[in-house]
């Protein structure tokens, strides 16, 4: 069975006053990763197919296709796994 | 003037691609990169002379001895302090600035007391001065800066008085790379009967620093921000004052002698000489000897070509990001009174969405507070996006990064 862990590399909280947190899909896994997420959310915008601005389930987000995403506005840890699950698996 | 181009070529990792686009390095305020001499003069420590130092008669030992007390010499020689007792080697600027407040702090703080930092300053010269100011009841004033970031001189005066027994200030701000009269705040330390710290983390790296010029007594720099390893940093500190300090650190190396008294049952310590004082336990002999190759490195290239590459690059920069759609500079524009970095951001982004959108380019700039918050609560800013160049940065680099910029502000 598929889960997030075999495509999030690791999460981090970024440093500053907004509470997005990064997430760093795995290197061998990162297409697969973005294809599937894009095929889930809704693309609200891109940049030469490499940048996409995106919403899923009233949250935005971007995902970048070199692997990582950024996500605004989580409440926990938890809500961002939840979301990631039903992302990617 | 110093060749990039010849420069770029002793750096193996420059070489490197990154998210399929070639690297473009705009990070070095917190880190720089390392050239293949300082890395081979790592490679032949461990391969040839690996030893611990001090108090061994064997040959290894006497080499790397010889090796670390030369590091310690040639830093001595590299800021103008009088000798090796005036340089400690120690992690990096944050623990040369925990080893004042602590080993200084500790046993001459007394409530009442003041130390003065400025709102600029990072964390690593705030933070430590909070909590010994808490341990000993004294408390920290901090000097306002100006809407463009520099230093206000005025509230520095006027927050000086008698109760100031420290003053910390940064040579160069980590943030906006506006460079500080420092000359001039030690002076006002001075004549209020202060020391005086100053933090060179973004200073010693980047321009010609001269320790008895600017009379400070303490500097703290890191040597990873100026081409050498991590995990080596630099205390300078004036000899008479160093000697007069208790250690911060106790345990082997920073003693003479630890002699058992059987009536008393207690050990009687006495410290040795300077710089070995504080410097605790084994230290970091290879750091020591990356570190003097770097500054061999730099010392090659001068450090006054140093600081006017990374000018001209700057003023090189400036109006190219300000041409940009939504971009913003944050800070003074004026690049005879800031070094080499420039924080900005783009309009309805934040900035680690910047640093994201470049890093797809293959072009690294840090992004959030950059340990300088009370400067962006003061620029009412949630974070900032940085560029920060370097001895092997170019004018294509900018413009690459100008694309990109450009690009991002379609978004």
């Amino acid at each position: 069975m598929v889960t997030v862990d075999d495509y999030v590399a690791r999460t981090e909280g970024t440093c500053g006053k907004e509470q997005d947190v990064i997430v760093i899909f795995k290197f061998e896994k990162k297409d697969e990763a973005v294809k599937r997420i894009l095929v889930k959310a809704t693309l609200k915008k891109s940049i030469a197919g490499i940048v996409f601005e995106l919403t899923f389930k009233n949250f935005s987000f971007r995902l970048y296709g070199s692997g990582k995403a950024i996500f605004r506005d989580l409440k926990n840890k938890e809500e961002l796994n939840a979301l990631l699950s039903e992302l990617l698996t | 003037m110093l060749d990039p181009y010849k420069i770029r070529e002793d750096f193996p990792i420059l070489k490197r691609k990154v998210n399929d686009n070639p690297l473009i390095y705009f990070d070095n305020a917190a880190t720089s990169q390392k050239p293949r001499q300082v890395i081979e003069a790592i490679k032949d420590f461990y391969e040839n002379h690996n030893a611990n130092v001090h108090r061994a008669v064997h040959t290894l030992s006497q080499e790397a001895t010889e090796l670390y007390e030369t590091a310690h010499e040639e830093v001595a020689r590299f800021i103008n302090a009088k000798g090796m007792e005036e340089t400690v080697f120690v992690r990096g600027t944050t623990e040369a600035i925990n080893l004042v407040a602590y080993a200084w702090g500790l046993h001459n703080l007394k409530r009442g007391d003041e130390i003065v930092v400025t709102l600029m300053e990072h964390h690593s010269n705030i933070v430590p001065w909070e909590m010994i100011a808490a341990l000993r009841k004294a408390s920290v004033k901090y000097c306002e800066i100006n809407d463009d970031g520099t230093l206000n001189y005025e509230s520095m005066e006027n927050l000086m008085s008698k109760k100031t027994k420290m003053v910390c200030v940064s040579h160069v701000s980590n943030v906006t790379g506006v460079v500080n009269d420092v000359k001039r705040v030690v002076k006002l330390a001075h004549e209020n009967g202060a020391w005086a710290l100053v933090d060179g983390a973004q200073s010693v790296p980047h321009m010609p620093v001269n320790v008895k010029e600017l009379d400070a007594d303490f500097l703290a720099f890191s040597g990873h921000k100026m081409l050498g390893p991590t995990g080596i940093g630099v205390l300078y500190g004036k000899k008479d004052i160093l000697e007069r300090m208790e250690p911060f650190h106790g345990g082997g190396e920073m003693i003479r002698e630890v002699s058992f008294n059987p009536k008393t049952k207690h050990c009687k310590i006495s410290w040795n000489v300077l710089p070995w004082k504080f410097e605790a336990g084994t230290p970091n002999v290879c750091g020591a000897v990356g570190l003097m190759e770097a500054i061999r490195y730099l010392e090659r290239i001068g450090m006054g070509n140093v600081k006017a590459h990374e000018e001209v690059l700057t003023k090189y920069a400036i109006p190219r990001i300000e041409s940009c759609k939504k971009a913003k500079i944050y800070g003074t524009r004026d690049t005879s009174v800031k070094c080499g970095m420039i924080p900005f951001g783009i309009e309805g982004l934040s900035s680690h969405d910047v640093a994201l959108f470049l890093d797809n380019y293959g072009i690294m700039v840090r992004s959030g507070f950059h340990c300088a918050q009370p400067l962006h609560e003061m620029f009412k800013l949630s974070s900032s996006a940085r560029a920060s160049f370097y001895v092997y940065n170019t004018r294509e680099e900018i413009d690459r990064f100008i694309e990109v910029l450009k690009e991002i502000g379609q978004f």
